[in-house]
């Protein structure tokens, strides 16, 4: 199959190319419109390293076909930063440590804002981000980043309570 | 934020200022290898072997792609040696002639389109004739297929204390078992990847994710026939490597770079995917220990005979060294009059194991730490007590002969870890639960350790290290040297202890970027060496600085403000030009270590830690979940509390892996569940809180006090683990990971 005209909108800016229809969302992100923030560390869907917002909901690049795209809105790390703040889930992930060797950052915080956005759409923080696989570490500094963002978007009272709960039950059960 | 006392009089130390490169992080901005944009680039694919063992036909381009626009490169086009420089001279670049390991590389291609170069791997065949292999430790040692010196044993270390045979006869207990631990992925979540350009005329450069960009130098020399100045290697932003990046890079690094020169100096990119680089890459290193002690009824070790099995692989590579930690690590924090300690690494067909996290120490502490608490179990004395009566206070000697020369508090630590997790109070809540409840078992359980931080024995000394710092054109300096930030926080914490010997702020220091051409080779990013070896010769580099600026009239004496200091930094470089001030490695006085006997002071400081894990395992499933981690260490100086605690939160999750998920399944000696859907590591699903608290003692030769912090979370949480699932099936553990099916058979058997 040969390359077919697509056009999305990424990060506020409308882009036009030419690709293979199918060809990963993930790819055309990285190599057609040049923004290399969106990572690959398993090209199969399993460690959300290249978690982009598609019309605000988090997938995983690697398993998108660009055609999909089509017309949508797709969000980056590149996209976060306003005016040039940062966006506070990358200052909370500053403040708390939540990168250490940062290959799966861009993609945890992706993740993490599409849940800080709308808390509903998981039972807690840690469901949200089960998809997203670090190894450095151990999840409880992005725990707290997360929940430091959370804080500072200002919707602490449900979401926050919400998850300081959720694991707490079992581990204290003695 | 954690919090960590720390004296007042600190300006940077124990403060937790925001990590150097955290910015580009969090932003997408940092630029990994993958993220380099080269003109012209090709890129490049490795051909490796489908089989363990056999001899090298022939191999051959089938038609089905346009061969004529492919680099193709055998080892016949090396232009110098073909073999990997490190410990032994026996590992090749490319197969020549006898193909040792399923996935050992035989022909490099690359081509400007990368779609077209995976299509064309699917052409290449090779000839092979095919000779057995040897596929596990008991086959290696039995001799009958020698593939490796006269005996397959890359290495052996023996160490003896007193006569533990003269012990066995008149001990009230004897107490033996056998403890197994797997391989484990090191699942950086960046894969290898690097750029080439190599040509006869400019020589080679290498950008690339890694630990140790002089060891790549190392091996790229003799490859090309080149001096030092001729091999340039850079450092690139690194996702991650955990041992994974120490000597490996030089493999990708080489085929690269032999693309390269072969296409006339043409750029050639080398990324792994997920699938090749779990098949292909280095791997903890599996390992059997066997275990016999004696014991007094009352729990005192009378002795002890320990003898461990390391399976190597195909290739020496650093076998010998992890073999040589897991040696010393082997005996545990106990004092012990007659022990004898007998280790060997051994060659099989297998992808040669390497680096990883903890480099031999979790293996023979899973073993030691197990093994205390069958005897615990065998003596009816409670694990924290018979630890007690056991562990190494000051004034005793180690089986090395290492006397301990201060008190390290272990009784405290172990005293707060045992509070903090609530364990006795759990072991009887259990108790009685298990009693009572068949469906769902609970248990707690903890393991005692220490961990040598730095260089085994002499190696520090060997390894000669020299790191520096420079003046900026801004009045601030720069860290030179060699040590790479792979997400421990190195870059970070360096620059904290050059704030803190300088009197300036964080924001005036930066470092440069580990860029052989660039930086004195300060030593490899391993062993916890960076923090405590290389930190301590960049404060003294610093010390050294201050001093210069002192002596030459630019900035007085005794105190002075961040401005000051920069108004002399630029002072000095206005009336006399550049400053570049380095410093090297000193050994600490007091220090001896005998590589014959193997005996003396193997490490010159060891951090120390109790880890108490909570678990629950339901009977149905047969499922193990970790529900509390409490990690208490003696780490001497924090430098950065965040990074410290993500440290150790990091390598606990990593450790949860290797003692309940990560199973590497072998088939003719190689992984076989090469995808993250089949190798299971741990989510935020499977991770329990992890509730970390230090103990500061600080260490006279590290920077502040600091000491090597980094490997203790992987010694410890196996043992802890597979000590609460014990508890709560009531049975002996003796293997990890603990699978299911481990309880089933356990529980069924
Ligand atoms: S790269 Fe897409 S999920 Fe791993
Ligand atoms: S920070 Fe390294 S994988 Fe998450």
């Amino acid at each position: 199959m040969d390359k077919a005209p697509v056009s999305f909108r990424i990060n506020g800016k409308t882009w036009s190319g030419s690709v293979h229809p199918l060809k990963r969302l993930l790819d055309t992100i990285r190599e057609d419109v040049g923004l290399t923030g969106t990572k690959e560390g398993c090209g199969e869907g399993e460690c959300g390293a290249c978690t982009v917002l598609l019309d605000g909901s988090p997938v995983m690049s690697c398993l998108v076909p660009t055609c999909q795209a089509e017309g949508k809105e797709v969000t980056t790390i590149e996209g976060l930063v306003r005016d040039g703040e940062l966006h506070p889930m990358q200052d909370c992930f500053i403040q708390e440590g939540g990168a250490q060797c940062g290959i799966c950052t861009p993609g945890m915080i992706m993740a993490a804002v599409a849940y800080a956005n709308d808390p509903d759409s998981a039972e807690d923080m840690r469901e949200a981000l089960a998809g997203n696989l670090c190894r450095c570490t151990g999840y409880t500094r992005i725990y707290e980043a997360v929940r430091c963002a959370m804080e500072k978007m200002g919707d602490s009272g449900r979401s926050g309570k919400k998850d300081e709960g959720s694991r707490k039950k079992k581990a204290g059960a003695t | 934020m954690p919090q960590v006392s720390s004296p007042p009089t600190f300006q940077w130390i124990g403060r937790n200022p925001p990590r150097k490169e955290s910015i580009d992080k969090v932003t997408g901005r940092a630029l990994y290898i993958d993220d380099l944009k080269f003109e012209g680039v090709l890129y490049g694919k490795t051909i490796r072997s489908a089989v363990p063992r056999g001899i090298l036909k022939n191999i051959s381009f089938l038609p089905g792609v346009p061969w004529g626009e492919f680099t193709i490169v055998t080892a016949k086009d090396i232009p110098g040696k073909n073999i990997v420089s490190l410990i032994e001279l026996d590992q090749p670049f490319l197969v020549e002639r006898e193909i040792k390991h399923a996935a050992e590389p035989i022909a490099l291609i690359a081509h400007p389109d990368k779609g077209l170069v995976e299509k064309a791997m699917n052409f290449v065949k090779i000839d092979v004739d095919e000779l057995p292999a040897i596929l596990t430790i008991d086959e290696s040692l039995s001799g009958k297929n020698i593939q490796w010196g006269t005996d397959n044993i890359f290495k052996t270390f023996h160490i003896r204390r007193g006569d533990p045979d003269s012990i066995w006869s008149k001990a009230d207990v004897v107490v033996e078992g056998e403890y197994w631990t797997g391989a484990q992925e090191q699942l950086y979540i960046e894969p290898q990847g690097v750029v080439a350009v190599a040509s006869r005329e400019k020589g080679v450069t290498v950008w690339g994710s890694m630990q140790c960009p002089f060891y790549v130098q190392k091996g790229l020399k003799p490859l090309f026939d080149l001096p030092e100045d001729k091999v340039r290697v850079i450092y690139t932003v690194t996702g991650g490597g955990f041992g994974g990046k120490e000597e490996y890079p030089t493999l990708p690094a080489a085929h690269a770079a032999l693309l390269s020169w072969k296409a006339g100096g043409q750029p050639v990119k080398i990324i792994y995917d997920r699938i090749e680089d779990m098949w292909a890459t280095t791997k903890r290193h599996p390992c059997r220990t066997r275990i016999k002690s004696a014991f007094s009824r009352d729990g005192k070790l009378a002795a002890l005979k320990i003898d461990a099995t390391m399976d190597g692989g195909a290739y020496a590579t650093l076998s010998a060294v992890v073999l040589s930690r897991g040696t010393l690590h082997s005996f545990g924090p106990y004092k012990c009059e007659h022990a004898v300690i007998d280790t060997r690494a051994v060659f099989t067909n297998s992808p040669p194991y390497g680096a990883f996290r903890g480099f031999g120490a979790p293996q023979t502490i899973f073993a030691i730490e197990q093994h205390m608490d069958r005897a615990a179990r065998t003596l009816g004395i409670e694990p924290d007590e018979l630890r007690l009566k056991n562990i190494l206070r000051k004034g005793d000697a180690m089986p090395t002969g290492q006397i301990m020369k201060e008190d390290p508090g272990v009784d405290g630590v172990l005293k707060k870890a045992l509070d903090e997790s609530n364990y006795l109070e759990k072991r009887r809540a259990y108790r009685e639960h298990n009693h009572a409840d068949s469906r769902v078992k609970k248990g707690v359980g903890f393991a005692l350790f220490f961990h040598g931080a730095g260089f085994t024995g002499s190696g520090e000394v060997f390894l000669d290290s020299k790191a520096g710092v420079e003046l900026t054109a801004e009045g601030g300096v720069r860290i030179l040297s060699a040590n790479t930030e792979i997400g421990q926080g190195s870059f970070t914490t360096h620059s904290q202890i050059v704030a803190e010997e300088l009197g300036i702020s964080y924001e005036m220091v930066e470092v440069a970027t580990p860029d052989t051409a660039v930086v004195p080779n300060s030593g490899p990013t391993v062993a916890s060496r960076t923090c405590m070896v290389v930190g301590e010769i960049l404060r003294k580099a610093a010390a050294d600085l201050r001093e210069v600026l002192v002596k030459s009239g630019h900035l007085p004496g005794g105190r002075h403000t961040p401005e000051e200091f920069r108004r002399a930094a630029l002072r000095y470089r206005e009336t006399q030009g550049e400053l570049k001030v380095f410093s090297k490695y000193q050994p600490p006085s007091g220090i001896h270590w005998d590589d014959k006997t193997y005996t003396g002071e193997a490490y010159g400081a060891y951090a120390w830690a109790c880890y108490v894990s909570d678990v629950e395992i339901d009977m149905t499933t047969c499922q193990v979940e970790v529900l509390d981690f409490v990690a208490v260490q003696e780490v001497g100086r924090v430098i950065h509390p965040v990074i410290a605690k993500g440290q150790i939160e990091g390598g606990v999750a990593q450790a949860i892996g290797w003692a309940l998920y990560e199973n590497v399944v072998l088939h003719q000696g190689v992984m076989q569940n090469i995808q993250l859907t089949n190798y299971i590591l741990p989510t935020t699903a499977d991770t329990p809180p992890i509730r970390v608290f230090f103990h500061e003692h600080p260490y006279p030769n590290g920077p502040y006090g600091a000491k090597g912090l980094g490997e203790l979370p992987m010694d410890g949480p196996a043992p802890a683990i597979a000590a609460a699932v014990a508890f709560a099936i009531d049975r002996n553990i003796a293997s990890i990971p603990i699978l299911p099916e481990t309880i089933f058979e356990a529980t069924n058997g």
